[in-house]
């Protein structure tokens, strides 16, 4: 026994040295991640304001194919499922609020030039703002993320621009006045200025606002984008077999 | 960080813990693991008694007494006991019939009293200098008894536990015992090299006839008896040894409610005899039995148990999720078109890494175990199946055992004994 007195000291050493490595190990991933959301915000932040400079040198903007290809949404709803992964899963560190505010500000930048080329180029995006809450627990709130994701999905035109209430940002917090969203009332959604509270169906908000029907679904975009396809390549033949 | 995390970090430390002091402790000895693959010769034979306890076994008790016939050891040196313990069905003439006539056989009846009963009346019967048990649903290699006997040149060793293997596996719950068993050598041999092993098995393990005049005859002890005397020689200082090549092959349960049936016994039995016997905990005179043994005990039965509901917790908080989603947007929603696999989604928490650590530390010790026995470090599909059913099942004879011990049901040992009359055949 006299001997195992160093063992068990020995081992206990060895074992909290191995969760100082599990520990390291995740620290170290974690950081690799956080890299990532970096990378992405930092290529977001400069799409942006390359766009934003486009639309300035040319005040009369001809609304083109790329006004109507105009679309951060990809890039920006990878950011935001990966910055509320990150929240529930690995760290919910003062840098990552940061990232999230970010994000936020990104995401009202995307939404001012969304609406500026909607006034210029006719309808093309309805853009739909979407408050929520972290602070306590909001199960109306889960359930509204699954619609506003479904609905995404099916038009790729509806702009969802989604805003944690409780983050501390002073463009979001202009947002929230000049909307009056109120936190006992959320989830809120201002679609196209017109704001509904509470959880909403897809039916629901189909029926606020009738113009995302409109919309291009999905499908019609993967069949333009085919027959474009199709159309380039008969040009294609065409212009080898002359 | 949640209740459940904190929870489960303590207990996975003490997990890692206890893998780790083993695998120490194996670096330490495996040079005096020896597995002898030749035939012995001894330079005396001492005599030894093996009681052979049956009740209703009048299919297979002649496999186990043949098997102890064939074994390799002076015929006037051992004598075979075999005790009726008040048998239903025709034990008794099945015995008489075969053995009547053996010098070697000694057959013994009395009333059905249980199992540590028709222990004692045989030790009553006996003045063999060793002696041994041998379960009626048990078969030994035919070197066995030999291996074990050197492990008596050490004055001091007053016990000595074999290696129990699973008698012909054809099942998949039979491949999973095989593994565990190959586990559980590694773990008995190490313990024993603590000085700390809690189990005389009840397959052959061999003890001094002294032990039994210093300490006392059998006890019911909770249905375990060879887990109640192993405690009794330790808080009696009396040392047992563990010998991995003395081989005994026994019937195992073959099927998942038989399996819980018997785990649920052994693990009620570990648990009230660790409770009669709490005087071990944390004293510096039992060594290791109260220090690392007995506890580490209740930490594997607390940790597989919490490690289960941790992971359950987790997988129906996925499911809740997933269900709401249904329920919202529809089914078609959980199969998105634009599904891609992004690495940044895989879980890189610390409880993950650690849970990888404790999965790798458990497949060592199993590998340690298999090449102890075996002389082989392959990697077979039981491994798998022990992993799987164990991880599943065996949280759930956990409960139900603390359940027992709390209300103090006991277990039947005789209704579970059917299971290896089919195996036998």
């Amino acid at each position: 026994m006299k001997n195992d007195w160093k063992k068990y000291i020995i081992v206990f050493f060895i074992t909290t040295a191995l969760f100082a490595t599990a520990a390291g190990l995740s620290n170290f991933f974690s950081n690799k991640k956080l890299d990532n959301l970096r990378s992405i915000q930092s290529k977001l932040a400069t799409d942006i304001l390359s766009a934003e400079t486009q639309f300035s040198l040319l005040s009369e903007l001809s609304c083109n194919q790329d006004t109507d290809n105009w679309n951060l949404s990809p890039e920006l709803n990878e950011l935001a499922d990966k910055i509320s992964y990150s929240e529930g899963s690995f760290r919910s560190s003062d840098e990552l609020v940061e990232l999230k505010r970010y994000y936020s500000l990104l995401e009202i930048k995307d939404y001012l030039l969304t609406k500026r080329i909607n006034e210029k180029c006719g309808e093309k995006f309805v853009p739909l703002l979407y408050f929520y809450t972290t602070a306590e627990n909001c199960p109306d709130c889960v359930k509204q993320g699954h619609v506003l994701t479904s609905l995404r999905q099916s038009y790729p035109n509806l702009r969802v621009y989604s805003f944690d209430y409780s983050l501390d940002l002073s463009a979001l917090k202009a947002l929230i006045r000049i909307y009056e969203i109120d936190d006992t009332k959320l989830p809120a959604l201002i679609i196209n200025e017109k704001k509904a509270t509470g959880f909403k169906t897809i039916e629901d908000i189909e029926e606020i606002a009738p113009e995302i029907l409109k919309l291009k679904t999905i499908s019609d975009i993967k069949k333009e984008k085919e027959e474009t396809e199709e159309e380039l390549k008969i040009e294609k033949e065409l212009s080898e077999s002359n | 960080m949640s209740v459940l995390i904190v929870i489960f970090y303590i207990l996975s430390f003490f997990s890692v813990y206890i893998q780790v002091f083993l695998f120490v402790t194996f670096l330490e000895n495996r040079k005096k693991i020896d597995i002898r693959s030749k035939k012995l010769i001894l330079k005396n034979y001492p005599t030894v008694t093996v009681i052979v306890p049956c009740y209703n076994e009048e299919k297979n008790v002649s496999l186990t007494v043949e098997s102890l016939l064939n074994l390799d050891y002076p015929k006037g040196k051992l004598n075979i006991t075999v005790v009726d313990d008040g048998s239903k069905d025709n034990t008794w003439g099945v015995l008489n019939e075969l053995y009547g006539s053996n010098k070697r056989v000694n057959l013994l009846q009395k009333d059905n009293g249980g199992k540590h009963t028709a222990l004692n009346l045989a030790l009553e019967n006996t003045d063999s200098e060793f002696i041994g048990c041998l379960d009626s649903d048990s078969s030994v290699h035919p070197e066995a008894l030999k291996r074990i006997i050197t492990f008596f040149d050490n004055e001091e060793t007053m016990a000595v536990a074999p290696s129990i293997m699973v008698r012909k596996p054809k099942k998949f719950i039979e491949y999973a015992q095989q593994a565990e068993f190959d586990m559980a050598h590694y773990n008995k041999k190490m313990l024993a090299f603590l000085r700390g092993l809690q189990v005389t098995p009840g397959p052959f393990s061999i003890f001094r006839k002294k032990v039994f005049d210093q300490i006392g005859p059998y006890k019911k002890a909770h249905n375990t008896e060879d887990q109640e005397i192993a405690l009794r020689m330790h808080r009696h200082g009396l040392l047992i040894d563990h010998c991995p090549d003395a081989y005994v092959y026994c019937g195992s349960p073959n099927t998942v409610p038989k399996l819980y049936k018997q785990r649920v016994r052994w693990i009620y039995g570990f648990i009230k005899n660790a409770l009669d016997f709490k005087e071990l905990f944390f004293k510096k005179k039992y060594g290791n039995i109260g220090f690392f043994t007995l506890p580490a005990g209740f930490i594997s039965i607390f940790g597989a148990m919490f490690l289960l509901l941790f992971f359950l917790s987790r997988v129906f908080n996925y499911i809740g999720g997933k269900v709401i989603q249904v329920k919202v947007v529809g089914f078609g929603s959980l199969f998105g078109s634009d599904f891609n696999f992004d690495p940044f989604f895989l879980s890189t928490e610390t409880f993950l890494f650690i849970s990888i650590f404790l999965y790798i530390m458990v497949i060592v010790a199993l590998f340690n175990g298999r090449r102890m026995i075996h002389g082989r470090k392959i990697f077979s599909f039981d491994i798998l199946l022990f992993v799987v059913i164990y991880s599943v099942v065996a949280p759930f004879w956990l409960m139900k055992a603390i359940w027992n011990a709390i209300f103090s049901r006991e277990s039947n040992w005789a209704a579970e004994r059917n299971y290896s009359l089919n195996q036998l055949k």
